[in-house]
C-alpha cells in the first residue's frame, strides 16, 4: 500500500515536471511513455529484443556468479592465490565500464560484448560477498568439523555454505542491478542486433525522448522482476535445505 | 593406558600445564574434577588433539580417534535434530538415529532445530551426537550442564555402558560421585590433588 502510495506520488511529480517542461521532446510524461510502451510492446521487434537482452544479461550474470563464486574459494583456500588475484578484481572493479566496453569490443563480437560486460561488473561484487561470507564461517564449528573427521565437501555443506548464503543473497541482488546497467551500456555502444541499448542509442538519432523513456521502462521493470525471482529462488532454496 | 608425560603448554606468559604428568585408566568414566579456569579443558583438548603441547607427549590415543563434546553444543544452527545425528554417522549406521534421540529423550523433536530446543535439550543432542560419532575414547567436557541430576544419573549408566573409555570434565562433585574414576585437579597451572 506505502508502496503503491509513493508510485502515485512519482507519477505525480513526474507528470508535473513534464507540464512545467511542456516539451515531450526535453522530458515526456507518464501517459506517452507508457502510450509508446504500449505501442512497442505490440510488435514482435519488441519481445525480440526484450528477449535478447534479457537472455545477454543472464548470460553475464551466471558466468560473473560463478567465477566470482570460484575466485572466491580459491582466494579464501590459498594465500598465493589471494595475492595474485586480489590485485586483479580490484583492478577490474576500479576500471571505468566505458574501457571495457571498448577493450573487450576490441577482442570479441558485439553481440558478446554485453555478456562480457556483465560478467566482469558481476565478478567483484560475488567474489567479495562470497569470500566474505567464507572468512565469516563460525571458527568454532570449523575446528568441530576437524575434529570430527569431517571431508572438506562435509564441511563445506554444513559450515561454510550456510555462512555465505546470506552474502551470496546480496551479492546476487546487489549486482543484478549492475549487470543490467552494464550490459545495457555496452548494447549502447557496440549495438548488437535485437537490442535494448541499441534501441536506447538509436532513439538518439530520431529525438524520440519518449522511446528513450519507454526502453529504460522495460530495463527497470525487468531488473526488478530478476531481482524479486532471485530472492525468492535462493529463499525457497534455504527453506529446503532447512528440512 | 592414555599418557600425558611432562607436557607443558603456555598460552602467552600464562602458563596452563607445567611438566604435567598424568596416566588415565583405559576402562570405565574418569572424572577429571577441578575448579573452573585450573585447566581441564586444555587438557582436554591436548588430549584430543585440538591444542599441541610447548613440550612433552600424549600417548594412547591414536590421531583422530577421539569423539569430543566441547564446552559449547556447537550444534549445526540450520540442521533439525536428526540431521545433527545423520551428519556425524555413516549412511549404514543411520538406522541408529531413533535409539540415540531416545536416550537423550529427544523422541519427537526429530525435526525440531537447536533454536527451537530448550538449553537442557541441546546439551543432550550435542552429547548424544558425540556418542553417535563414536571412537577409541570419548572426550567430554561438562557433558551435563544444564542437565537435571535424574537425567544425568540415566546419561552416565549409558555412559558406563560404552566399548571405550570416556574422560569427562566437570567442576561438579555430584557428577565425580557417578563416576568409576576420579582424579582431582588444581591449578593453573595444572596439577593433581592428592
Amino acid at each position: 500500500m506505502r508502496a503503491a502510495g509513493a508510485l502515485v506520488f512519482w507519477l505525480a511529480v513526474w507528470q508535473a515536471a513534464a507540464m512545467w517542461v511542456a516539451s515531450e521532446l526535453f522530458l515526456p510524461g507518464p501517459l506517452l511513455v507508457l502510450e509508446r510502451l504500449c505501442a512497442l510492446a505490440a510488435t514482435a521487434a519488441f519481445w525480440q529484443t526484450t528477449l535478447m537482452t534479457l537472455l545477454r544479461v543472464l548470460a553475464g550474470m551466471v558466468w560473473g556468479t560463478a567465477l566470482g563464486a570460484v575466485l572466491a574459494v580459491v582466494t579464501c583456500a590459498s594465500r598465493w592465490a589471494d595475492a595474485i588475484l586480489s590485485p586483479a578484481v580490484k583492478v577490474i572493479r576500479a576500471t571505468p565500464v566505458a574501457s571495457f566496453i571498448l577493450l573487450v569490443f576490441l577482442w570479441t563480437d558485439r553481440g558478446s560484448v554485453p555478456i562480457v560486460i556483465a560478467a566482469l561488473m558481476v565478478l567483484p561484487v560475488v567474489w567479495g560477498n562470497v569470500a566474505r561470507g567464507i572468512r565469516q564461517s563460525d571458527p568454532k564449528l570449523l575446528e568441530l568439523a576437524r575434529a570430527y573427521r569431517f571431508s572438506r565437501l562435509k564441511t563445506g555443506r554444513l559450515v561454510i555454505l550456510p555462512s555465505v548464503r546470506p552474502y551470496f543473497l546480496s551479492a546476487v541482488t546487489t549486482s543484478m542491478g549492475l549487470a543490467w546497467k552494464s550490459g545495457v551500456a555496452a548494447e549502447a555502444l557496440v549495438w548488437p542486433k535485437l537490442a535494448i541499448g541499441t534501441q536506447i542509442y538509436n532513439t538518439k538519432f530520431y529525438l524520440e525522448t519518449a522511446d528513450l523513456f519507454a526502453w529504460t521502462l522495460v530495463v527497470i521493470l525487468l531488473s526488478l522482476l530478476l531481482e524479486r525471482l532471485i530472492a525468492a529462488l535462493i529463499g525457497a532454496a534455504e527453506r529446503g535445505g532447512e528440512v | 593406558m592414555i599418557k600425558v608425560e611432562h607436557v607443558s603448554l603456555s598460552f602467552g606468559d600464562k602458563a596452563v600445564l607445567a611438566d604435567f604428568s598424568l596416566t588415565l585408566p583405559a576402562h570405565g568414566v574418569t572424572v577429571l574434577c577441578g575448579p573452573s579456569g585450573c585447566g581441564k579443558t586444555t587438557l582436554l583438548r591436548l588430549l584430543a588433539g585440538l591444542e599441541r603441547p610447548d613440550s612433552g607427549s600424549i600417548s594412547g590415543i591414536a590421531p583422530h580417534r577421539a569423539a569430543v563434546l566441547f564446552q559449547e553444543d556447537r550444534l549445526f544452527p540450520h540442521r533439525t535434530v536428526a540431521q545433527q545425528l545423520t551428519d556425524v554417522m555413516p549412511r549404514q549406521r543411520r538406522g541408529e538415529v531413533a535409539r540415540w534421540l531416545a536416550l537423550a529423550e529427544l523422541t519427537g523433536e526429530e525435526n525440531a532445530l537447536p533454536r527451537q530446543l530448550s538449553g537442557g535439550m541441546c546439551r543432550r543432542l550435542a552429547l548424544v551426537r558425540t556418542l553417535a560419532l563414536g571412537g577409541d575414547v570419548y572426550l567430554l567436557d561438562e557433558p551435563f550442564a544444564g542437565i537435571d541430576p535424574a537425567r544425568r544419573q540415566r546419561l552416565m549408566t549409558a555412559l558406563k555402558q560404552l566399548d571405550a573409555p570416556v574422560i569427562l570434565v566437570s567442576h561438579e562433585q555430584e557428577v565425580a560421585n557417578l563416576a568409576d574414576h576420579v582424579i582431582r585437579l588444581d591449578g593453573p597451572p595444572l596439577s593433581l590433588l592428592k
